[in-house]
């Protein structure tokens, strides 16, 4: 029988962007179990709201990530907007769609950067990178920040973006398209990328479900299932269909996540076609007194925000349920069967944000 | 248009808990996250399911020492926000099937958000 031992892996490794544990127990190089831990960085930002107005509380919800940063301050606004029964004009829901695709795409390029990288594919990874940038360029260009937009509001957003200014987005869609087409065709064709991630820290649709995955963990996995689909936001207005692999492999999240890229790119240049007038925001009077599950579609998949007022200008409770949360069971799943030298594939497989993760 | 979502909330008491996971479970829907929420010495903790994009809550509440059996049996998934409710909140929650006891969430302080520790301070510790 071989020798049972524990390697920790994290919270700092190579690989890993952000802080978590795990113990991997081996059978020689083999994983046996995973047993996870976290919580070196846990931040009390759900506990801010008692001090913060509910209003400003905003930018601290923003703050949670620093990638899916934009959708955070959505969904916080979309739950509190349910609450007090306001309307949020047409103009801003566009605008709030395409800086969410904006987010996701960034974050997609992002973490297809960081994935190569775990590969040992160094050039992918600076394309990748590469292309991002040009997404970051148009979110400093249309609300002043790159990370952190400031720009979503508890009544619409902050921030117009000028006409001439989406035909010039609108015009550099298609060779940007083209690009990311171009490095898609690396992740999903090329016979190396295919070879080291098929196969590998494989669950299946049921275990999915039943573990509770969500976003492209779930989706890699035959799970048809995207927040978008509610329509909130400009969604319901342009049309969303998930994109869904079945294999439930390390290969089928990231064919999920390289064809998200093609289907922001398509979202973004139906809302700018489709861009209705009108005014931005609305004035926001009183303060919220109830409750609501506020729920969005992250690059990482579903996002909660429970936001409970009391009728104060300080809500009485926000917790925020995050992606990397609901996707940590099914990488203790995942894990076990690997090689330790494919532990950080598999665990970057899941596109683990563990700032979101602690709050 | 404001987000409409259909979400139903159902009270539940501790002694039926099981019984209606295991209901929900049978049913098809899958298991979103648990939160607790301190309701002023005691706490609402929020079973939250899905199925379909139909919203469903099971709402909880249990004084700061009461314990609360684990649902990782029904959904093994669970004991990543099992072991959030006692490591933060200092619940003591029994028969979760990876039991961390108080190590799965490393905070400085011990069960930061207590009730019981923050003796009716809400903001003590924000």
């Amino acid at each position: 029988m071989p020798e049972r031992i524990i390697v920790p892996f994290g919270p700092q490794h190579p690989v890993l962007p952000e802080p978590i544990h795990v113990d991997l127990v081996l059978e020689d190089e083999k994983v046996v179990e995973a047993i996870p831990s976290i919580g070196y960085i846990h931040r009390g930002l759900e506990q801010l709201v008692q001090k913060r107005e509910y209003t400003e509380y905003v930018y601290v919800a923003e703050r949670i990530c620093g990638i899916c940063s934009f959708i955070h301050a959505l969904c916080y606004s979309q739950g509190i907007e349910h609450i007090m029964k306001i309307e949020v004009p047409d103009r801003a829901r566009y605008l709030r769609t395409i800086w969410s695709e904006c987010s996701r795409l960034h974050s997609h390029l992002l973490w297809l950067g960081l994935f190569a990288d775990s590969m040992g594919f160094e050039n992918l990874f600076m394309r990748s990178w590469q292309l991002r940038e040009s997404v970051l360029d148009v979110l400093e260009d249309t609300t002043g920040g790159r990370v952190i937009q400031g720009t979503c509001k508890v009544g619409g957003v902050r921030r117009d973006i000028g006409q001439e200014k989406l035909d010039e987005m609108h015009r550099e869609l298609d060779p940007f398209e083209q690009k990311c087409r171009d490095l898609g065709d690396v992740f999903l064709n090329d016979e190396t990328v295919k070879y080291r991630l098929r196969g590998l820290g494989v669950i299946t649709k049921d275990e999915a479900y039943a573990l509770g995955a969500a976003g492209p963990t779930a989706r890699g996995s035959g799970v048809a299932m995207d927040h978008r689909e509610t329509g909130y936001a400009a969604y319901g207005d342009l049309g969303f269909k998930p994109v869904v692999e079945t294999a439930g492999d390390c290969y089928a999240r990231c064919a999920v996540r390289v064809k998200e890229v093609y289907a922001s790119i398509d979202i973004i240049r139906r809302a700018i076609e489709e861009m209705p007038e009108g005014p931005i925001d609305v004035k926001v009077k009183g303060t919220p007194d109830g409750e609501y599950f506020s729920r969005a579609e992250q690059p990482r998949g579903e996002v909660v925000h429970y936001l409970r007022g009391d009728g104060s200008k300080h809500l009485a409770r926000a917790r925020i349920r995050t992606p990397t949360l609901a996707n940590i069971p099914p990488l203790v799943k995942m894990l076990p069967g690997a090689q330790l030298a494919d532990v950080p594939v598999v665990v970057l497989s899941i596109d683990p944000c563990i700032s979101c993760t602690e709050r | 248009m404001t987000v409409n979502e259909e979400q139903t909330l159902i009270d539940v008491a501790l002694e039926n808990l099981l019984s209606e996971v295991e209901g929900l479970h049978a049913d098809g829907y899958r298991l979103v996250q648990i939160g607790c929420t301190d309701i002023g010495g005691a706490y609402e903790v929020n079973y939250s399911f899905d199925k379909g994009y139909q919203f469903k809550n099971l709402r909880l509440t249990v004084g700061p020492e009461t314990e609360v059996p684990s649902i990782s049996g029904i959904y093994w998934g669970a004991f990543v926000y099992e072991n959030e409710m006692h490591d933060l909140f200092g619940i003591p929650v029994t028969g979760i099937n990876i039991d961390f006891k108080g190590t799965f969430i490393k905070t400085a302080e011990k069960y930061p958000f207590s009730v019981t520790r923050r003796g009716g301070d809400q903001c003590r510790n924000a």
